[in-house]
């Protein structure tokens, strides 16, 4: 295999760019100037304090957070079920089926997230709890779906069919035998799903209201009125946070995943 | 599995969908077809129609296929230079661009904020390098957007096309150059054919989520420069028009369906044309 020189410098410079903006922020965020600059002068923690002042970003940082656990944790109670039975059975009927699952990926988030305000909120007159809570579930369902479907694609079933010879029931075998060998896989959709239901802007954005909101809105609002380093200091920490989520997919999961 | 068994594993997840997708979707988008009280496409008509709206369709779907062309170009070499990397460094250049895929949307768009703005990195640089003398205004324009949509999807293309990639085998290549091709005729006669359904996949993934992304296009667009997206949370949350959010948010999936068919039916074209 050669390594032409072109190639190799093309690739560093689309990995600066993927990279370079994510540094920068970071610089930003401890800069002394009350507005945002590259290079930064000074060095302070001020905008980091910051954060915990602004009343707004620590309760819907609380919010995000409950939402994605139990969000996550629905969608997993809901689609570990389902995937274990599309990957394993054919039946009449299936292609449907797992088009339906499939559906939240066709729908376009900001799309989804307008028929849920007009159905659920204004419509049904639902609180935005629920709300955001089964708008965010449907999102993450194929995520969960994805992922425990790729960890039992190698699946071996003829541990399966022994259990079942061996008199086991369909139900007891599911909980026997299929769900501790996708262990990794779960906490792996866990962990994406969590990701991707706190960093959700479209649904959040239809359903939220005075009051209730998720981070990610307002962070959004924010920028909006006031454009300074305490963003940069509030990115940083979600970077941290994600970061540290990514490391645990790779111990899992592995990041290959991501090139299905 | 006895049938019941089956049923019992997939009914939740199905009458979730069903109930808080599928009937809230069907809907919102029955109501664009009906005008007093009978089937009507006037509404699509008169949008259109309308100069404003037209002219926000046309640029959501310039910005999504510039971006999807930009996303190609770039991540095309990317992707071959990342499968020919041995496996131990492989794992760190995808994480490495799996990294910013996992970050926030509005994090991502505000790193561009901060380089674009009037007093960002791009506009400090060339003022101190003296190319220019006032700040340039880089952003709240489809350039500011076309750049945000493609730091937020050239990851997608890049994964797309290593998954394809890693599949080619080497061999292939070094077959070609033996037999008398080039470096740059191995690779577009051998590499480039069997890479495309990676670069179909990575297509439709960019192009339908540059033209459906909300995030980017508002914080990076602002007023001045609006897309559909941006255009039905205007309509619905700022105006109270439903009618109009209903009607836009219909036209882009019908727009996401038609396009993302079309790339397929040209991927199908190609591949029987080489028989």
């Amino acid at each position: 295999m050669y390594k032409n020189k072109l190639l190799t410098t093309f690739t560093l410079a689309v990995y600066i760019f993927l990279l370079a903006p994510l540094v920068i922020i970071t610089a930003t965020a401890f800069g002394t100037d009350s507005y945002l600059r590259f290079p930064p002068k000074g060095f302070s923690l001020k905008w980091v304090q910051n954060i915990f002042e602004v009343e707004m970003f620590a309760r819907t940082f609380v919010i995000s957070i409950q939402i994605a656990v139990i969000g996550t944790l629905i969608a997993l109670l809901i689609g570990i079920p389902a995937a274990y039975a599309l990957s394993r059975y054919s039946f009449k009927g299936k292609g449907f089926v797992q088009g339906l699952f499939l559906s939240p990926v066709i729908v376009p988030g900001i799309v989804f997230g307008f028929s849920l305000l007009k159905f659920l909120i204004i419509r049904f007159e639902m609180d935005i709890i629920p709300s955001l809570l089964i708008g965010h579930t449907i999102v993450i369902l194929p995520y969960i779906i994805r992922v425990i479907s790729s960890s039992l694609e190698n699946f071996d079933y003829s541990i399966e069919e022994a259990a079942i010879s061996l008199g086991a029931s369909g139900l007891k075998t599911f909980f026997i035998v299929i769900l501790p060998n996708v262990t990794s896989g779960v906490i792996a959709a866990f962990i994406l799903a969590f990701i991707n239901s706190f960093n959700n802007v479209p649904i959040s954005i239809f359903l939220s209201g005075p009051g209730v909101s998720t981070l990610p809105i307002q962070m959004m609002s924010y920028v909006e009125y006031y454009f300074d380093p305490t963003i940069s200091a509030l990115s940083v920490i979600l970077m941290i946070m994600t970061a540290v989520l990514m490391f645990a997919i790779e111990r899992t999961l592995g990041l290959s995943f991501f090139t299905k | 599995m006895k049938k019941k068994g089956l049923a019992l594993f997939l009914m939740p997840g199905m009458l979730l969908l069903i109930f808080f997708l599928i009937i809230p979707l069907f809907a919102s988008i029955g109501n664009t077809f009906v005008v007093d009280g009978g089937f009507s496409l006037s509404r699509y008509f008169d949008f259109f129609k309308d100069e404003y709206y037209l002219e926000i369709y046309m640029r959501t779907i310039k910005l999504g296929v510039v971006t999807t062309i930009l996303a190609t170009i770039l991540g095309f070499p990317t992707a071959y230079y990342i499968s020919r990397t041995n496996k131990k460094v492989r794992g760190l250049y995808i994480m490495f661009a799996v990294f910013p895929l996992l970050t926030s949307a509005v994090v991502r768009s505000f790193s561009w904020m901060v380089i674009l703005g009037k007093r960002g990195i791009v506009n400090t640089v060339l003022m101190n390098i003296g190319i220019i003398s006032k700040p340039l205004s880089l952003l709240y324009n489809e350039f500011s957007i076309v750049m945000g949509l493609l730091y937020l999807f050239l990851p997608l293309m890049i994964m797309s096309l290593v998954g394809v990639m890693e599949n080619i085998d080497g061999d292939l290549t070094e077959a070609a150059e033996s037999l008398g091709a080039t470096r740059f005729q191995a690779f577009f006669k051998v590499v480039f054919p069997l890479s495309v359904p990676g670069l179909i996949v990575g297509s439709i993934l960019v192009f339908t989520g540059s033209i459906t992304a909300y995030t980017t296009p508002q914080l990076l667009g602002g007023s001045k420069a609006k897309v559909l997206s941006t255009l039905i949370y205007q309509s619905a949350m700022s105006l109270f028009d439903w009618d109009t959010a209903a009607v836009v948010a219909t036209i882009m999936i019908v727009t996401t369906l038609i396009v993302s068919s079309i790339i397929n039916m040209m991927a199908s074209r190609i591949n029987s044309s080489r028989g």
